[in-house]
């Protein structure tokens, strides 16, 4: 069972009045409790379970301008004395940052939590293997699947409590329920492998899992007997779950830390055209039962909605207390990230931008790590399936798409099919003309 | 005899019973219990920006028979709940029952000392240190202007507890020392980035005053990228440099070689034991047992002693990576690369420090033999996809070559290729194997362990980078 408010209360009590007892002039902590249970099957056997129950607390003193952390998963209270000495010990001798602090009060979160985050159903392990074992039956009807990855099944709930000295006090439940299914596909020599995958808060919001299923299936039968192409400057459609990636990367290019020390491409780009006119990205932190909701930020700091860029002009950063002060900006409450991060839907259906130009290259999957936020520089490895005169005709692999952000940025075209599967999410995207590395 | 258990509520007696009560009727299972400090002190803008103290306890319960495996772990270290975790397992196991393996080798491997490398060196020190980093690397040239610095360091103590009551335990301590550095001419931006580590104390790593050849070597390699140019995009050969290129062999052949991918039969290497995967002269192995390096182990997380595996010797496919697990069902023995990143977390076969052993040519032979291709230096990440054998690099440090000689520094390259048959592409075998310096982190299944790899100079014939320049 997750440990309720009352039991993180308690703990994150002694922690605040023992760094007080030591000479801390301010402390923040964090204490969570999760509980979560994963089933994977393969071949649609049973292939393990797992069940993990996680305790922890982190906590932050300050004395003055000086800081310190530890973080722990062994809350007996003789251990938590220990750490607390230590993290007092180790903040007095740490140089001061005039940076430091708490959270500003005055943005403290109050008010009505009203967004259903927490569904408290309850599977079963035997209902939990049927989910999958469903899914992967279905997978195994297309008879060019010969083999699972492993699909998996999990159910997270968890509860924390953040605090401090300010007298910030608040948490509270969520839950999330997520499967995958992974198969392999063969056909003349070649085998490929694909996904597909849900996350929901609640049970009720994920795939059935016979379209779990089919859709992992298919997307593994697409990739069979791939070529590999000439290098070209070709233009790019980015299937939904990739091209989200690239809103990933607009935000660490726009989040404050990055900011204050000048290492992003999108430094001193407020109030600039950064995206193609008709494009429009927002950061909603208050939309019921979705993955990236919250009522506050790892400092207590409650979400306002945030349009980040209007008609491809940036319009605001993504703002801590303690980069905010390097900045000279109020936190906007995004300490932990993005909330519900999207482009707005573009004005083409899928079908117009498949068929905006003869020849197109679908990408379904990249690898690697290839982005460089500090200069903009993109370069990663690619498959995906050759689009002839609207139509899909061949898969592709082992090339690589290559550009710079800040002219992919300048030449994306957004379908207007927009869907809230996951925290971040993008339509269809087609990007004109980007460098593939192939033959 | 036990320590971790010492304080906690959970008697060793009580263990030792619930978890051979729990196994008795098992293949195989453990409880293993792990203890882990770590300190991560940054130095960022200037400013010491965090110090963060971690102390993690916690145990995971783990039975196995046939092929599946049931788990709980948790970090309430008492009997109740260990017999919660005990009562999950057996209503996931209920319909199968095995035969328990209780043999297990033993070892006195000893590869690096039981010390505890957060206490070893004061906070004062680090900090000043970090201060020292920081400044020496700024003053390198007006062009520096951003530095990151930081130190990480860990004391892991494990406990395997087997049915039968046998103990085995193994204390792990790993250090780190990371340097990025920025710089920033005529409008460009670019990065180095430079770290070394392994599992002694800070000062083995800081003797000579090494750490600012850590420092020099994060400046020369920006400074390097920001004379850098487009990157070509096609087929070409590549000379890969000796010691931390290795991670292209780490992940085009590494992974599809471990005993899980290859019992599921998923992996491009599956069917191909004994068979030729690799040019003549190519021998790879995959070495648990190299003193005080960051792959090393004195034992696995399933508490089999680390060996040196043979994975492939002159171009012939030996052996994959096992844990008991895939050992037993592939009828083989364990290798010793059972691990696990916590007690949070499943064991699974992973890699320890994988080399590549050095050949006869030299690299200035390999240059000299390439009309147009690129020299890769250094990468930042690999990733690979075992099903269809893809995988891809980043190099951080490349240089083109035009007609036998190395030209100006390219920037943003990528590399593609197909593990199985890049490996037969390779043309020429270096005599300059290096290890790395120390700062690999393998991920697999969302767990990352500490891992190592080394090779001399390569010479591959084919691969595709990927640039912006046709």
């Amino acid at each position: 069972m997750i440990k309720d408010q009352d039991y993180l209360k308690k703990i994150a009590d002694i922690c605040l009045s023992k760094s007080k007892k030591l000479g801390s002039t301010d402390a923040s902590i964090l204490v969570q409790s999760s509980v979560s249970e994963n089933i994977n099957v393969r071949n649609k056997k049973l292939d393990g379970s797992e069940r993990s129950e996680n305790l922890g607390v982190v906590l932050t003193t300050y004395l003055g301008k000086k800081k310190s952390s530890i973080a722990s998963s062994n809350l007996k209270e003789s251990n938590l004395n220990e750490l607390v000495d230590r993290c007092i010990e180790t903040m007095k001798i740490t140089p001061e940052d005039e940076y430091n602090s708490l959270p500003d009060k005055d943005l403290h979160f109050s008010g009505l939590k009203d967004l259903d985050l927490y569904d408290e159903t309850h599977l079963s392990n035997e209902n939990k293997i049927n989910y999958i074992k469903e899914a992967e039956d279905e997978a195994f009807s297309n008879n060019k699947i010969v083999n699972t990855n492993g699909s998996g099944f999990g159910e997270n709930k968890s509860n924390f409590l953040l605090a401090n000295s300010n007298g910030f006090a608040d948490g509270y439940k969520t839950s999330q329920f997520t499967a995958y299914c992974e198969v392999v596909s063969k056909s003349n020599g070649s085998m490929e492998r694909d996904y597909e995958y849900t996350s929901k808060r609640f049970y009720n919001d994920i795939l059935k899992p016979k379209d779990l299923g089919s859709i992992a299936a298919d997307h593994a039968v697409k990739k069979l007997n791939p070529k590999k192409i000439k290098s070209e400057k070709i233009s790019l459609i980015f299937d939904k779950r990739i091209s989200k990636n690239f809103l990933s990367i607009f935000a660490s290019a726009i989040s404050s830390s990055a900011i204050a020390k000048g290492t992003t491409f999108l430094k001193d780009k407020l109030n600039q055209k950064v995206f193609n006119t008709e494009l429009n990205i927002n950061d909603r932190g208050d939309i019921k039962k979705a993955n990236g909701s919250r009522y506050f930020d790892s400092e207590g700091i409650g979400i306002i909605n945030l349009d980040l860029i209007k008609n491809g002009i940036l319009q605001d950063y993504l703002i801590d207390t303690y980069n905010g002060k390097k900045i000279n900006r109020k936190s906007n409450g995004r300490a932990s990230g993005t909330t519900n991060l999207y482009f707005e839907n573009g004005s083409k259906t899928f079908n117009e931008l498949i068929k905006s130009e003869k020849k197109l290259l679908y990408i379904k999957e990249t690898i690697g790590h290839g982005t460089n936020i500090i200069n903009g520089d993109y370069s990663v490895g690619a498959s995906g399936i050759m689009i002839e005169n609207g139509e899909f005709s061949y898969p592709v692999s082992e090339i690589t798409i290559a550009g710079n952000l800040n002219n992919i940025f300048q030449n994306i075209t957004l379908a207007d099919d927009l869907e809230f599967n996951y925290s971040t999410n993008s339509p269809t995207m087609h990007v004109e003309g980007m460098i593939v590395g192939g033959k | 005899m036990t320590s971790l258990l010492k304080n906690s509520e959970l008697s060793i007696e009580k263990a030792d019973k619930i978890v051979s009560e729990t196994l008795n009727s098992c293949d195989d299972g453990e409880l293993y219990v792990e203890d882990t400090k770590s300190e991560t002190i940054v130095l960022d803008d200037n400013k010491i920006k965090s110090s963060n103290y971690t102390s993690d306890l916690g145990y995971g319960f783990r039975a196995v028979t046939g092929d599946t495996v049931a788990y709980s772990h948790s970090n309430e270290i008492s009997e109740k709940s260990l017999k919660n975790s005990s009562d999950n397992l057996k209503s996931t196991l209920k319909n199968n029952s095995g035969t328990y393996n209780s043999e297990i080798k033993k070892t006195n491997q000893k590869l690096y000392k039981d010390i505890d490398p957060i206490e070893s060196k004061s906070m004062k020190s680090k900090i000043e240190l970090l201060n020292n980093m920081n400044e020496y690397a700024r003053s390198k040239d007006s062009s520096v202007k951003q530095v990151t610095a930081s130190l990480l360091a860990e004391k892991k103590n494990i406990e395997i507890i087997r049915s039968g009551g046998e103990l085995l335990s193994d204390n792990r301590p790993l250090v780190r020392i990371n340097m990025s550095v920025m710089v920033e001419k005529n409008g460009r931006k670019e990065t180095g980035v430079y770290g070394i580590g392994g599992r002694q104390d800070y000062d083995e790593y800081l003797k000579n005053d090494n750490w600012k050849k850590v420092c020099d070597e994060a400046f020369r390699i920006a400074n390097t990228n920001i004379e850098s140019k487009p990157s070509p995009a096609g087929e070409m050969k590549v000379v890969l440099g000796p010691g931390w290129p290795a991670i292209l062999i780490h992940e085009a052949v590494g992974h599809g070689l471990e005993g899980d991918f290859n019992r599921k039969k998923t992996s491009a290497f599956h069917d191909l034991v004994g068979k030729k995967v690799a040019s003549k002269g190519v021998t790879i192995i995959d070495d648990g047992t190299i003193d005080n390096r960051r792959g090393s182990l004195n034992i696995d997380d399933e508490g089999t002693p680390t060996e040196r595996t043979v994975l492939i010797e002159d171009g012939i496919l030996k052996n994959f990576m096992q844990d008991r697990l895939n050992a037993r069902l592939m009828n083989t023995k364990s290798t010793g690369n059972g691990r696990r990143e916590s007690y949070k977390h499943v064991v699974m076969p992973r890699m320890r420090n994988t080399i590549m052993l050095g050949g006869t040519n030299t690299q200035e032979e390999m240059i000299k033999s390439v009309d147009k291709g690129i020299f890769a230096v250094s990468f930042g990440g690999g990733q690979v996809d075992i099903t269809s054998g893809k995988f891809v690099f980043n190099c951080t440090e490349a240089y083109e070559i035009i007609n036998g000689k190395v030209g100006a520094p390219i920037k943003g390259a990528t590399l593609i290729g197909d593990g199985p048959s890049s490996l037969k592409e390779i043309l020429m075998v270096g005599n300059d194997m290096m290890l790395d310096p120390g700062i690999g982190t393998c991920g697999k299944a969302g767990q990352g362990v500490p891992v190592g790899v080394g090779q001399p100079s390569l010479l591959i014939n084919n691969m595709t980078v990927g640039g912006t320049q046709l």
